[in-house]
């Protein structure tokens, strides 16, 4: 969020080394790594890029939503119905249609949501949230109910790519390669997002709304749209998780799970540009290592979120670059 | 007008146990300006210890005395409060309300694993108590008796709580705070105690709802989570921080729900966050909103 003073926008050349390097590792990591490591990583990707779109909310805009399941969970479900009601199988058409879908469903609660902020957005978020996940858990002749709707392994690039091989070496391998893909757009559109004058005016808007309303911000139409590119990418983060996950079930859209995107953010540190793609997947580690090792992940995940707001409010991130200042500290002066 | 009356009873019945919970949260925005999402779990909470206490004491004592051991529900919920107040939310009042809800998001979490871990993943009942009073004919309709006795347990929860807040030396304390912490700290008033006090109320009134639901429910995992969102649709109709709100949040919920059940049961949860959704848009603090 905050590139070197004077050049606001541009990358430092620690940065595009920094860049560079995990791109590398990021390509490289399905030849390294076992079928599974790459199938969590790739989990992470999918929860960074929902992460990225939350962030434009809570740390650009100052709006902490506690409903984002509800895109999250449209991404998922529109793709799961087009395939059991259309027998449609191309992956692009379900990304078309999952963040067409979530940024429509964003942008008509957003009409409602943007009017508040604070505690009453947060609600106001949450109970939108709700009604979407008691349809899909009320609706089982439409939804599956309880039991979700399973969704086969997709074909890719407009069926150049059939998913022949076995489902394991397809996720660990081309599915892979087309999450991280979709990632690295959605990384460089949101950076294009916040850097430009609609970011700055979120920023101004989040420091002080009264002062940006002064300055010809018109508020609460840049919330609305804020709201509904960040429902967008959350909704493709939905549609990329479906496949797989193979199995799309009310879970997603249920209130505990919007909490825990709000964990990532948090986790990795809202007050940066990175932050949350590195809480996403620290995230990830942590509760697939937390599930398999104990039954009762959840406390070992609350009182990491515990520790985190108590000592290290400013998330992985803000930490890490607070270490670095310290570090270099010496050698400025 | 059979079916009527115990669609009412019914109604009453499901309000008052949202009351409990509800009033609780509500009394500690109020006071504190802290939407607790752990609310939920210390009602679950509540619930299990009032079914571990009365599982063990049900061979033993009279049937009477197993209504007072319900007690015990409300007070854990109470003990857990006054214990939780003052380590971790107390350090967090001078910093942003995210944070504050992130504390009791992790609390949350870890309450529910707290009870997965003491009583184990299957459900705890202890029905007995409900089964003593077996049903009682009212204008010619019979109605299981356990339920009447909730629906008192409510009604007496709400005139004790009126009377607490409104005419008592303390609930003066506690709406001077409200109103404006830094003046009733100028005055003289503990600040830090009435958090806790409130706060520990606030939890009495969950572990209370739980206890009392308990012997027809039995206590579940997940149940908080369920009930804390329910709570939070009362709260939003009512207003937040409202005592009247609660209540009367808890009665259009509790009859809502029950007209659902019998009419629209596939959309009865959307039409209830529906209605959340519009006296939010309409009225954004709720019906009974103080400025």
């Amino acid at each position: 969020m905050s590139p070197a003073p004077g050049r606001p926008g541009l990358l430092t050349p620690l940065e595009l080394v920094g860049i560079l390097t995990v791109a590398v590792v990021l390509v490289a990591v399905p030849f390294v790594a076992a079928p599974f490591q790459t199938i969590t990583l790739c989990y992470g990707l999918v929860f960074a890029i929902a992460a990225l779109g939350f962030n434009l909310l809570l740390g650009y805009t100052g709006l902490l939503s506690f409903g984002h399941s509800a895109y999250f969970g449209t991404g998922a479900y529109v793709t799961a119905l087009l395939v059991k009601y259309l027998g449609w199988t191309s992956m692009e058409a379900f990304v078309v249609a999952g963040i067409v879908t979530s940024a429509a469903v964003a942008g008509l609660f957003g009409l409602v949501c943007v009017r508040y902020t604070r505690i009453f957005f947060g609600i106001l978020t949450l109970a939108l949230s709700q009604v979407l996940w008691s349809l899909a858990l009320k609706l089982f002749w439409v939804t599956g109910g309880t039991d979700g709707l399973r969704v086969p392994t997709p074909r890719l690039f407009l069926g150049a790519l059939t998913p022949a091989e076995d489902k394991l070496a397809f996720l660990a391998y081309r599915y892979y390669y087309y999450v991280l893909f979709l990632f690295g757009i959605s990384v460089a559109v949101m950076w294009l997002v916040v850097h430009s004058p609609f970011g700055k005016a979120l920023q101004a808007i989040r420091d002080n709304e009264t002062r940006a309303e002064f300055v010809g911000v018109q508020v609460r139409r840049y919330r609305w749209i804020a709201f509904v590119v960040s429902g967008a990418f959350t909704g493709l983060a939905g549609t990329l998780w479906v496949p797989l996950n193979g199995l799309t079930t009310p879970d997603v859209l249920y209130w505990p799970f919007s909490g825990r995107i709000v964990f990532f953010v948090v986790l990795g540190g809202f007050k940066t540009f990175w932050g949350p793609i590195l809480g996403a997947l620290a995230y990830n580690y942590l509760e697939t290592y937390a599930v398999g090792f104990t039954v009762y992940w959840q406390l070992v995940l609350g009182i990491v979120l515990v520790l985190l707001v108590l000592t290290m409010p400013q998330g992985l991130a803000g930490t890490l670059d607070a270490l670095i200042r310290r570090w270099r500290k010496p050698a400025l002066t | 007008m059979d079916t009527l009356l115990i669609q009412t009873l019914n109604s009453l019945f499901y309000a008052s146990i949202l009351f409990l919970i509800a009033s609780g949260l509500s009394l500690v925005y109020g006071v504190m300006r802290i939407v607790n999402m752990a609310h939920g779990n210390l009602y679950a909470f509540g619930a299990y210890v009032a079914a571990w206490v009365v599982g063990l004491a049900t061979d033993r004592l009279h049937w009477t005395l197993l209504f007072v051991l319900l007690l015990s529900g409300a007070l854990a919920a109470a003990a857990a409060g006054a214990l939780l107040e003052p380590t971790l939310l107390r350090p967090l009042y001078t910093r942003a309300e995210e944070y504050q809800l992130l504390m009791t998001f992790g609390l949350l979490l870890i309450l529910e694993d707290v009870m997965r871990l003491v009583w184990g993943p299957h459900p705890l009942t202890a029905s007995a108590v409900s089964d003593t009073l077996a049903s009682m004919s009212i204008m010619g309709v019979t109605y299981p008796a356990y339920n009447l006795f909730v629906i008192v347990v409510g009604g007496v929860a709400a005139v004790a709580l009126w009377a607490f807040v409104y005419r008592t030396r303390f609930g003066v304390m506690l709406r001077a705070t409200s109103q404006d912490m830094r003046m009733a700290s100028a005055l003289g008033i503990n600040v830090k105690r009435v958090y806790v006090q409130a706060f520990t109320l606030g939890c009495f009134m969950a572990g209370l709802g739980g206890a009392v639901v308990m012997p027809i429910s039995g206590a579940v995992l997940g149940m908080g989570i369920d009930a804390l969102i329910l709570a939070f649709v009362v709260v939003v109709i009512g207003g937040l921080g409202s005592l009247e709100g609660a209540l009367v949040g808890a009665l259009i919920v509790g009859f809502v729900r029950t007209l659902g059940i019998t009419y629209f049961a596939e959309i009865e949860l959307a039409v209830l966050y529906l209605i959340a959704a519009v006296v939010l848009f309409v009225r954004p603090a709720g019906l009974f909103a103080r400025a």
